[in-house]
């Protein structure tokens, strides 16, 4: 092997990387606020990029139909739940986010959707429709079981990504599809030569981890969020909602799944079905970072793209196999280094 | 004066165990209310109850609000706030982002004021702003406890055992405390095992001992009835036996 093959692998394996980086974070991110392990991550990558590749084509997207019809089942969750205290004012907010909400994204689709409409337009679009699939999820799947234990929660999670793959072959069909890239700059850099749509790639998941960090040190709602994780009891008695927390959480980790699918559908085709390969990179990153620490799932997520890149080089029949291989050692040492924990009891 | 917190013949159980049995209670505004009792006479079930992170069946109204349909967090917002036993604080954030976190309902000017309070209460918590709570003394702990719910600007203040675990001089401190809360305008249902200091700032008392309320009054009286005194405050009087 030479420099240059080095350099492409290295090179090829941190933009991967960084997408891997953002998956993981959501994955810690969610886990941490409550205590869901988000299997369906990668539906949410698949959803946001092939939302965007149908909206580039001209097409509206299931997914928007989906989002109404997840919102009219939310709204009625909430007042089931509200129906011994109904407040005018609870029944308004509800309905402005479980109906007006996506209604209105689907008006604005329709509308909007054309061959010749601006990138801008659709990935923000793609983005919403995402995001909103996203809340709403967690309002019907998971808020309702919020106190169960992480196995009841992991079962539903399992149950959530095989109904939304489900949905995703009914609206995306079997065949792949690949978007517009967002940029056709590239720069050359000695043999490297990097393409705008990379150095979105860097950019973006650069963006996301120092907006994250602000986000979570210095606002409110972050500061909320961090105290929901580190104790739930002390949080509800501060007056912080647990299920307003669980919604952001979920809200943030769709909108990075849907903007990592944006970032990879120019690169790569996907399928129906390829988020959920990629989000298990993801997951192996969090795994490795331990579903707690931010950093060291970044780091983790670089080094499963890295190793990702050289194993499809030199063995690319078993490049998956050597990359979810990466697990079982850390799995080994942690389950050494760590004493055996007992699910809190609540 | 019509009652801030009033509680009537509330009956909460763990599955078929009935913890607490037909309590009735009061607390008014501008009050210090303590229950008095043994460890696992049910004063810390009752005060979850009320708090709302236990079940109760019977009656609980605060500041004229029926409780029964509010989750935890809206009785929060109606001016309730508990300390837990446990504190439940935010290990691995620092004193102000406890602090910070514990205004979250309020608005950002009131939150401001409302930290000169609680820094001008504890001064210790203002030269530990950014120690990391779980690095702190069991004593300081108690107090951003305390000063957390205090953020909230609550009407009524429920104190679980603050004294547990503390040095003596520092749970002066907190019961010196208690007692300027009152004059600030927060009223406190205090539960102790500590019953001669609870009993010495109290404005009334109940003494509770297996899910009832045995004994109320006010807390010059109860300190100074004999069977009190026997049970929980160690002084033993001629002819009777300490249990």
């Amino acid at each position: 092997m030479n420099t240059t093959i080095l350099l492409f692998l290295l090179q090829d394996g941190i933009t991967n990387g960084a997408i891997y980086a953002l998956l993981g974070l959501a994955l810690v991110l969610v886990f941490a606020v409550t205590r869901v392990i988000l299997i369906p991550q990668g539906e949410f990558v698949t959803y946001g990029a092939l939302s965007y590749a149908m909206l580039a084509t001209g097409q509206v997207p299931g997914t928007v139909q989906l989002a109404v019809g997840m919102g009219l089942v939310a709204f009625a969750l909430d007042l089931f739940f509200a129906r011994k205290a109904l407040r005018a004012r609870l029944v308004a907010r509800s309905a402005a986010l479980n109906i007006a909400f996506p209604v209105g994204l689907l008006a604005v689709t329709y509308k909007v959707a054309g061959p010749t409409t601006p990138m801008a337009v659709n990935i923000a679009l793609a983005l919403l429709i995402v995001a909103a699939i996203g809340l709403f999820l967690y309002r019907i799947a998971f808020q309702p079981i919020a106190h169960t234990s992480v196995l009841v929660l992991l079962i539903a999670a399992v149950g959530c990504h095989l109904a939304l793959q489900g949905l995703g072959l009914v609206f995306f069909g079997a065949e792949g599809l690949r978007g517009p890239a967002l940029s056709s700059a590239a720069v050359t850099a000695g043999p490297l030569r990097f393409t705008g749509q990379s150095l979105a790639v860097y950019g973006l998941t650069i963006a996301f981890i120092v907006g994250l960090w602000l986000f979570f040190g210095y606002t409110k709602t972050g500061k909320a969020l961090r105290a929901t994780a580190v104790n739930r009891l002390g949080a509800r008695l501060v007056g912080i909602r647990t299920s307003l927390s669980g919604q952001i959480a979920f809200l943030l980790a769709s909108m990075i799944g849907a903007i990592s699918g944006i970032l990879i559908v120019p690169i790569t085709t996907l399928y129906y079905d390829t988020g959920f390969l990629i989000g298990l990179k993801g997951f192996i990153a969090a795994i490795i970072g331990g579903l707690v620490s931010y950093p060291l799932t970044a780091i983790a997520a670089i080094l499963v793209g890295i190793v990702e890149a050289f194993s499809s080089f030199y063995a690319s029949n078993f490049k998956e196999v050597i990359v979810f291989t990466l697990i079982l050692p850390v799995l080994v040492l942690r389950s050494l280094a760590a004493p055996a924990v007992e699910e809190e009891k609540d | 004066m019509s009652a801030l917190l009033s509680v009537a013949d509330v009956h909460i159980s763990y599955g078929k165990v009935e913890a607490v049995r037909g309590v009735s209670l009061e607390v008014a505004g501008n009050e210090i209310v303590t229950i008095i009792g043994a460890n696992g006479a049910g004063k810390t079930t009752l005060l979850n109850a009320i708090m709302g992170i236990l079940p109760l069946k019977g009656r609980a109204a605060f500041a004229g609000t029926d409780l029964a349909p509010l989750d935890i967090e809206d009785r929060v917002a109606t001016g309730l706030s508990l300390v837990p036993e446990h504190r439940e604080l935010f290990a691995s954030m620092n004193v102000e982002d406890n602090l910070e976190l514990g205004a979250f309902r309020i608005s950002k000017a009131t939150a401001a004021t409302s930290l000169e309070k609680v820094y001008a209460l504890f001064p210790r918590l203002k030269e530990r702003r950014k120690q990391l709570a779980g690095t702190l003394s069991g004593g300081e702990q108690q107090m951003l406890a305390m000063g957390r719910a205090l953020m909230g600007a609550p009407k009524l203040l429920m104190l679980d055992e603050p004294s547990l675990g503390l040095a003596p001089i520092i749970v002066a401190d907190i019961f010196r405390i208690v007692g300027e809360l009152r004059a600030a305008g927060v009223s406190v249902l205090l539960v102790e095992q500590n019953a001669q200091a609870a009993l010495r700032i109290a404005d009334r008392a109940y003494v509770m001992e297996l899910g009832e309320f045995v004994l109320s009054g006010a807390a010059k009286d109860i300190a100074s009835n004999e069977r009190v005194a026997a049970s929980y405050l160690g002084f033993q009087h001629e002819g009777e036996s300490a249990i």
